[in-house]
């Protein structure tokens, strides 16, 4: 409160001067930041190392990459891999049928907030709910077969969740179906952020429904596409514990034809006591993530600011 | 915002795009329409008329599963959710304050890190922290649950407040500078009054993922004391396979506040949860 500081601030202050008059040094933003990194250093650093350490060791002696060598060569964890990887297939299906909704909803004026409402809110449940009902839903017996059969579509019943061969199908299904809100706000957040100039020199020029949208709103929308497919792909790959764990009971049945490599990480540590094991198997899954996030990493700043357009 | 709807064919397509619309309405909330008629009904008539409105509705079923643990589940969730949430909302504003406020070398890297640790999936951490409970005796105790929870919900919380605090125009803090408030006073008298609606929005976002999470209460809440209400229902299906009523009744409960919180705070939903792409179940 010096009269110095007053007259320095009074004049046009030369930018490379602004701070240093009263604002204490640079560390200390470390006491600010110091307790979060603490957290997060245990959470992660810490875990991250001791799990590395743990997948290089058997009963505390150092073994090489022996625990990789098995994993890697273990039949069911190759499944689980390639379950993963299939349920990547997921990722353009979330986009086609997000984009087709927020281009729809763009262009619906009437409901516009109760669709936008009524479409995201399956991504607000907890996998728990939503994987008991939708479990539920498609039992042998259950509502969706009774529906086929009542109307007259009896072949196309099925033993979702029990016949190995599409059981994976079935749960991928149920993560489009809770996952596609996020892709329909955040597209549609993107098309509204649009100029509407070009769309109005179009309907000018006759341009119909396809071709405008396949040549303006499109090629205007593969930042935010390109952030919702690594997102949605790095959910394939490392957060589909939850919809495995409780549509098939924590088994990955019938069979092994659910496993993902989480369950494989979880059932190796916690049932088979294969803590070295489920180590090596979580180093692979923590790297096959780490890839993602690198693709996330560069593609994050461009597509948020689509976002925060809003 | 777009052009007037004249052509037949236009108009066509107007009736195909309600059309289509109104499918997957339907397709978003027939779950919850068998949930909740489910959990009215007896188990014949759910297994006979799945889809039809209940005959006789009765609150029966809900009075089996409100007695089958769920005030205790309930009483844990907010326990752990309430814990987990005020920590690292208070952890997170006074590092994101720390990242917006001061330009130190590193910053842009660091703060890069730590956004990049949101999708480092829970399996990967779990038996590492896991060990280190057993270590301390801290299974089946809600700190070590918290604190995980805290540490896995603060990259995208840093993330969201440091954004928004590097936004608060700098002419303001300068000003209160030069009055002789120290940054502590700048902080609670200047910066917080005006960050209501992202630390609204960003509560929204990390109350509903303590609420949801499964995976790491499933490992370190084995004592069913201490279960919470993702871990009782996720055992529910199986104890009562033989009751859907009731099953659908638990659902119907758990998912209750849920909808409540949804239809009054919409808006912080959807902006939290698009905010940083990943927030992760």
């Amino acid at each position: 409160m010096t009269d110095a500081s007053v007259t320095t601030a009074r004049g046009p202050v030369p930018s490379g001067s602004r701070h240093t008059s009263r604002r204490p040094g640079p560390w200390h933003a470390a006491v600010w930041i110091a307790p979060a990194a603490f957290v997060i250093v245990f959470v992660f650093a810490y875990a991250i190392y001791q799990l590395v350490v743990q997948s290089f060791k058997y009963q505390g002696k150092w073994t090489g990459w022996d625990n990789f060598r098995i994993v890697l060569t273990d039949p069911l964890f190759l499944t689980a891999l390639k379950h993963n990887m299939e349920l990547l297939l997921c990722v353009p299906v979330l986009i086609a049928i997000a984009l087709l909704l927020a281009i729809v909803l763009s262009e619906t004026v009437r409901g516009h907030s109760f669709f936008r409402g009524v479409l995201f809110f399956p991504y607000i449940l907890p996998v728990t709910v939503v994987g008991v009902v939708l479990g539920q839903l498609l039992t042998l017996n259950g509502p969706v077969n009774t529906a086929l059969n009542g109307l007259g579509l009896g072949k196309l019943a099925a033993d979702w969740l029990g016949d190995p061969n599409i059981a994976l199908w079935t749960m991928g299904a149920v993560i489009v179906w809770k996952e596609v809100g996020f892709g329909i706000v955040l597209f549609l957040a993107r098309i509204l952020s649009l100029p509407t100039e070009t769309y109005e020199a179009a309907a000018l020029d006759g341009a119909g429904f396809w071709r405008k949208h396949w040549s303006i709103t499109l090629p205007q929308m593969t930042g935010v596409i390109a952030f919702y497919a690594v997102t949605e792909a790095i959910v394939m790959v490392s957060w589909v514990f939850n919809y495995v764990y409780i549509m098939t009971n924590g088994q990955g049945g019938p069979g092994d034809s659910t496993v993902v490599t989480e369950l494989y990480i979880y059932r190796s540590a916690f049932q088979d006591q294969q803590i070295e094991l489920a180590a090596a198997a979580a180093v692979i899954l923590f790297l096959i993530t780490l890839f993602l996030v690198i693709i996330f990493f560069r593609l994050q700043r461009k597509s948020l600011l689509a976002v925060v357009g809003e | 915002m777009m052009a007037k709807i004249s052509s037949p064919i236009a108009r066509v397509g107007s009736v195909g795009r309600y059309v289509l619309l109104a499918a997957c309405t339907l397709s978003a909330l027939l779950p919850g329409y068998i949930m909740v008629t489910g959990a009215l009904k007896t188990q014949e008539e759910f297994l006979g008329s799945p889809w039809a409105l209940p005959a006789h509705p009765s609150l029966a079923a809900f009075a089996t599963s409100w007695s089958a643990g769920l005030p205790s589940w309930f009483v844990n969730t907010i326990i752990v959710t309430t814990g987990a949430v005020i920590g690292v909302m208070v952890l997170s504003a006074l590092a994101a304050w720390g990242f917006a406020y001061w330009q130190f070398k590193g910053r842009e890297t660091l703060l890069g890190v730590i956004v990049s640790l949101m999708v480092v999936p829970p399996v990967v951490l779990l038996i590492p922290l896991f060990q280190f409970g057993a270590q301390l005796g801290w299974i089946s105790t809600f700190r070590i649950l918290i604190l995980i929870y805290i540490g896995l919900m603060l990259p995208f919380s840093i993330y969201l407040l440091a954004n928004f605090f590097s936004a608060i125009p700098h002419s303001l803090l300068e000003a209160a500078q030069i009055d002789g408030a120290s940054t502590g006073a700048i902080f609670r008298r200047i910066v917080l009054p005006l960050s209501g609606p992202p630390i609204a929005t960003l509560a929204v976002v990390n109350i509903l993922w303590a609420w949801n999470e499964l995976l790491l209460a499933l490992v370190f809440l084995q004592d069913p004391e201490k279960h919470t209400l993702m871990v009782g229902i996720a055992g529910f299906r199986g104890r009562y396979s033989l009751d859907i009523p009731t099953v659908m009744a638990g659902l119907t409960l758990v998912t209750l506040p849920l909808v409540v919180a949804y239809l009054v705070g919409q808006r912080f939903f959807i902006q939290g949860l698009t905010a940083g792409g990943i927030k992760g179940e």
